[in-house]
């Protein structure tokens, strides 16, 4: 049974047990416009909470990857590599990195569907 | 127009400067000069230079440039435009650009380029950053030590603030020692070597599987050259380097006491998001017909601002266009015999040189293109004779040490200067010398 | 011009044999033939083969698709694209300079050497520095050896935990760019809504971390930082240094100097406010001029002037034992030397009426524009601005019609559109900097445009919105050439666009 979570920043984390799928929200790929390329760290790599490990780069705009919660790469999406409009496309199913969670604590600090939907709301005013 | 801003004088324009920050005076700076009395002070200014005939190269050379090119480049629709950021009225800069990157990568013979870089050493330590930034968790790079010492003290300088580690690999009888660098490479924190081809003596050093050693180590391997040494020498591509990064100046450009020069940056395709600078692609219009635009520029400083790789804003635009109109003219052709004619004319000189006496090759058995190291083993000083030729109007290299000169010879120089050079050598290298009738023929 | 003909790559007119060259002969030779093959390339390059009227042609006629200032106004917002003179190029070309080899003794390039000396002489009374290398070749590369002169004063105090630049949310992505190739971090500081920088937010982040704070005055919005001394003041009391980004120093020229503000440090960009032509992107030069006491850390070489019984000499100074915290070397040599002539003889034909009057013109030019405007454009800002100001797009946004397009539809009445949506305090910025050697003729005809196309916005939207139409080329698909990068002709003769 998994639940998706929302940060701040607009990356989603889909949770199944320890392991996360972190994307970027519809909203941000709306934001962005048409993405020409996804920059994303190895497997292996660590990534930790609050710290950027990569980025999206539409034409003219570039968005860095925050990190929701802190782990390590298990995969990343190699379909990105040669077609990065997936994720205009279909961005929850277009998952960007798969970790392994190190701090499920780390879950209670982000937004669930509802408060996230309230908090691009107000960006956008 | 004052009154259209409510004003009544130009001093009111300036009422939010606070009166203490103001300056009370006026600047201690001349009067107004009529362009007739630049041109007067300019060129008077210009007489207390002395054009040399010039055996000196060390990363400046003095190679011919077609008139078609000066011509060119002072189109005041390519001089006075800036950056192309509206491709709609902006295609002559794109198209150059975009046939300058075909150009360097043909020279280079690596996949891609950047739009210029400023010279050449600012793009060898940008190929240095680049390297650290695409290793990610490794900050130490090694540089030989038969690098350019300029090129050296540049990327020492970018090093040192950007908090990168440069280690030198020694030189053994002029070259490369490349036992000592797969030692240093074994350490596993090196993220790029930088090797010179020719290096900084003028020596072309084989570097037959260095990348494969490079790589092994998790590495990137840099090369630089001189952009006109590369119409005939083994490539940074054949070598498998991942980056080229040089100096382009070889290519027809005047010496300009050190610039505007033009720095190139090429690279292997798979690291293009890295490469630093402007890029230029094509694609198509609203009407469907090909056109020229920057491209991925989301990766650099003003969308990406402290994530950016580099720092740099625009290229060296119009030195691009030198380039590529002095190559459109020279061809592949062209740009052989360039080599061959200035080749020709080094190792003569390096030959007649020894037979005075006064000369001896320092690396005898290195091969070299048109730059190499003599020593010094005349009566005299070194320096001694390097004025004596001053005074003759010409400069006969650049002095390594107090008896050991880097010599060089161009395209530009004709037989009569280099057996002037010989006779010089022969003459004014013994401690006394003999009075001559007809002084005019020993000066350039 | 005709595209049918001349819309061709060089490449595409190459033809085999082809030459356009002709070189001496030294009647030497063999030279190559000593040379093992492995260290020679296996094959020639790939290089056009074309006569030398191909070639004119080919240049000339690609010239003609470029809008230069001598074409027409360039009121490009920050980049101050005035007039350049001809003289300028002239000077720059004599062969007395063009000719010298860096190495050359000393006692044979005094002209040069003397060139040098006067600009930087000049440019330091200019800013109110005691010193300037004029050996950085371009803004950013400026901005970058300033940060570093600044790192090497804190390092020569032992003081090395001050890792931060402070820059307003206002400032241009180069500025914490530079930061970052300078090793340092940045904190931006936010804006008031006058776009002034917040002193209330700054004060708090000055501590014993920050190195600098970067700013530039006027700022990005035009708007003169009248709290300057108070905040050099601060910046100074926290034991950090006051850099200036002399991208704005057109206006203020014969009026307030940098350093009688406070700044430490300093560049300026010669092709802005000294003239030098922007040639399609270089080359430039970025002087960078520091405060007395702070000389010692400027990069090498430098040029030292020397009184010998009476006469004036110059001399290269490479700092005779590098110190510890000597910079080094930040270039191959003096920087861009022939734009550095050019820059002098702009000074000299100026003078010092003429520079003082330049500013002023700039800045009475900038007011015009933007009063005669203010009533079809949002004015974000209102309040006097010095040489350029920022638009929020039109004031009536309800016919959808953005920035962009407009930008775009001036392009079609034959005037470069200003800098858009910089700087990023408002969605819709549109950034105009007239300069001063615009005459009100001129002014006049833009002014007239930007109503047209405010009026046109309202009463044919869809023309505005699918501009430019008249433009040798209209717009390009930019996320196709950013998905699939064909960045050489050998990659386009694989692709339909051949």
């Amino acid at each position: 049974m998994s639940k998706t979570y929302y940060s701040p920043s607009h990356e989603y984390i889909t949770v199944d047990g320890n392991i996360g799928y972190i994307g970027i929200s519809d909203y941000a790929q709306k934001a962005l416009g048409n993405v020409v390329y996804v920059d994303m760290p190895e497997q292996g790599d660590d990534i930790e909470a609050g710290e950027d490990f990569g980025a999206v780069e539409s034409v003219k705009a570039a968005s860095d990857l925050i990190a929701p919660v802190s782990g390590a790469v298990l995969d990343i999406n190699e379909q990105l590599i040669d077609n990065p409009r997936l994720i205009n496309e279909d961005p929850m199913a277009n998952w960007i990195i798969k970790v392994e969670i190190s701090d499920p604590s780390q879950l209670s600090e982000l937004m669930d569907e509802e408060a996230y939907k309230a908090h691009c709301e107000a960006e956008q005013h | 127009m004052l009154d259209c801003c409510g004003m009544h004088s130009l001093e009111e324009l300036y009422s939010d400067v606070p009166d203490s920050l103001k300056l009370k005076r006026d600047y201690d700076i001349e009067p107004q000069m009529s362009e007739k009395e630049v041109r007067d002070f300019f060129e008077e200014l210009a007489l207390r230079n002395q054009p040399l005939t010039c055996f000196a190269g060390a990363g400046f050379y003095d190679h011919y440039a077609p008139s078609v090119v000066q011509s060119i480049i002072s189109r005041s629709e390519f001089l006075t435009a800036y950056t192309p950021y509206q491709p709609e009225i902006s295609q002559g800069t794109l198209q150059y650009i975009f046939e300058y990157q075909t150009m360097m990568s043909q020279l280079t013979g690596l996949e891609v380029s950047n739009a210029s870089m400023y010279d050449g050493t600012t793009a060898v330590a940008e190929a240095m950053m680049m390297a650290v930034a695409n290793a990610r968790k490794k900050n130490r790079v090694l540089a030989s030590a038969t690098l350019n010492p300029i090129y050296r003290e540049v990327v020492d300088t970018y090093a040192h603030y950007h908090g990168i580690v440069v280690d030198t690999i020694p030189e053994t009888d002029g070259v490369t020692d490349l036992e000592a660098m797969a030692e240093m490479l074994g350490s596993g924190d090196v993220a790029g070597v930088i090797l010179p081809t020719p290096n900084y003596y003028g020596i072309l050093e084989d570097y037959t599987g260095v990348a494969d050693t490079v790589h092994a180590a998790k590495a990137l391997l840099i090369m630089t050259a001189p952009a006109s040494a590369l119409g005939v020498i083994r490539t940074p591509g054949e070598w498998g380097a991942d980056i080229a990064a040089g100096e382009a100046q070889s290519l027809g450009m005047p010496l300009n006491f050190g610039g505007p020069y033009l720095g190139y940056m090429c690279c292997k395709k798979s690291l293009i998001r890295k490469l630093p600078g402007r890029i230029v692609g094509a694609t198509t219009d609203a009407d469907g017909q090909r056109v020229f635009v920057l491209t991925l520029q989301a990766r650099e400083q003003h969308i990406r601002r402290d994530k950016a790789t580099s720092n740099i804003c625009s290229n060296q635009g119009l030195m691009a266009l030198y380039a590529s109109v002095y190559l459109s003219l020279m061809g592949a052709a062209g740009l052989r015999e360039v080599n061959e004619i200035s080749a020709s004319g080094a190792h003569y000189l390096a030959r007649r040189l020894e037979e005075t006496g006064a000369f001896e090759l320092k690396y005898p058995n290195r091969p070299f293109l048109n730059e190499f190291v003599v020593k010094f083993k005349g009566e005299v000083k070194l320096a001694d004779f390097m004025d004596v030729c001053t005074a003759c109007g010409c400069l006969p290299g650049v002095m390594l040490s107090e008896n050991e000169l880097l010599v060089c010879v161009t395209e530009m120089r004709t037989k009569a200067e280099i057996d002037r050079y010989v006779w010089r050598a022969e003459t004014f290298s013994k401690a006394t010398v003999p009075s001559f009738n007809n002084p005019k023929n020993i000066n350039d | 011009m005709n595209r049918k003909y001349y819309g061709k790559v060089i490449f595409e007119l190459s033809r085999h044999g082809r030459r356009g060259y002709s070189l001496p002969k030294n009647g030497c030779d063999g030279g190559l033939d000593g040379i093992p093959e492995q260290l020679m390339r296996s094959s020639d390059p790939v290089l056009p083969e074309v006569d030398e009227p191909t070639v004119v042609r080919h240049y000339n006629n690609m010239s003609t698709n470029n809008f230069g200032v001598d074409t027409g106004f360039y009121p490009l917002g920050s980049c101050t694209m005035k007039y350049n003179p001809k003289i300028n190029e002239e000077i720059s070309s004599l062969p007395a300079f063009t000719s010298l080899h860096p190495f050359q003794p000393s006692a044979t390039v005094q002209g040069a050497l003397e060139a040098y000396y006067m600009l930087q002489s000049k440019l330091s009374e200019i800013g109110g520095m005691a010193e300037f290398t004029l050996n950085p070749y371009a803004g950013a590369h400026g901005e970058l050896t300033g940060l570093m002169v600044i790192r090497a004063y804190h390092e020569s105090r032992g003081d090395m935990a001050r890792t931060k630049v402070i820059v307003p949310d206002s400032a241009h992505g180069t500025n914490p760019a530079s930061a970052a190739v300078a090793g340092l971090k940045v904190v931006e500081v936010k804006s008031l809504p006058d776009g002034t920088v917040d002193i209330d937010a700054l004060r708090p982040l000055l501590d014993e971390t920050v190195a600098a704070v970067m700013m530039t005055n006027p700022n990005t919005v035009g708007i003169f930082e009248h709290s300057i001394p108070e905040i050099a003041e601060m910046v100074h009391a926290c034991g950090a240094l006051m850099y200036y980004d002399g991208a704005n120093l057109n206006p203020m020229l014969g009026v307030a100097r940098p350093g009688d503000m406070g700044f430490d440090v300093m560049h300026i960009n010669l092709h802005k406010t000294f003239s030098t032509p922007h040639g399609g992107g270089g080359p430039g030069s970025g002087p960078v001029g520091v405060r007395d006491g702070l000389q010692q850390f400027l990069p090498n070489p430098r040029v030292v002037k020397r009184n010998v019984s009476g006469d004036s000499t110059f001399e290269l100074d490479f700092g005779t034992e590098k110190g510890p915290h000597a910079l080094g070397r930040i270039s191959a040599w003096l920087g861009n030397f022939a734009v550095e002539l050019r820059a002098l003889a702009y000074i000299l034909s100026l003078g010092r009426d003429g520079l003082k009057m330049a500013g002023a013109l700039a800045t009475l030019n900038a007011n015009y524009v933007k009063e005669s405007l203010r009533d079809l454009y949002e004015l974000p800002i209102d309040r006097v601005c010095k040489h350029e100001f920022v638009f929020d797009g039109l004031a009536d946004k309800s016919s959808g019609v953005t920035t962009l397009n407009i930008a775009k539809r001036l392009l079609d009445h034959g005037f470069h559109a200003p800098t858009i949506y910089f700087p990023l305090l408002f969605h819709e910025s549109l950034m105009i900097e007239p300069t001063e050697t615009e005459s009100k003729e001129t002014l006049d005809d833009f002014i007239a445009v930007m109503r047209d196309i405010a009026r046109e916005a309202v009463e044919s939207p869809e023309t505005v919105k699918n501009a430019p139409l008249e433009t040798p080329v209209r717009k390009p698909d930019d996320t196709a050439a950013a998905l699939n990068p064909i960045v050489t002709f050998t990659e386009l003769q694989n692709t339909a666009m051949a």
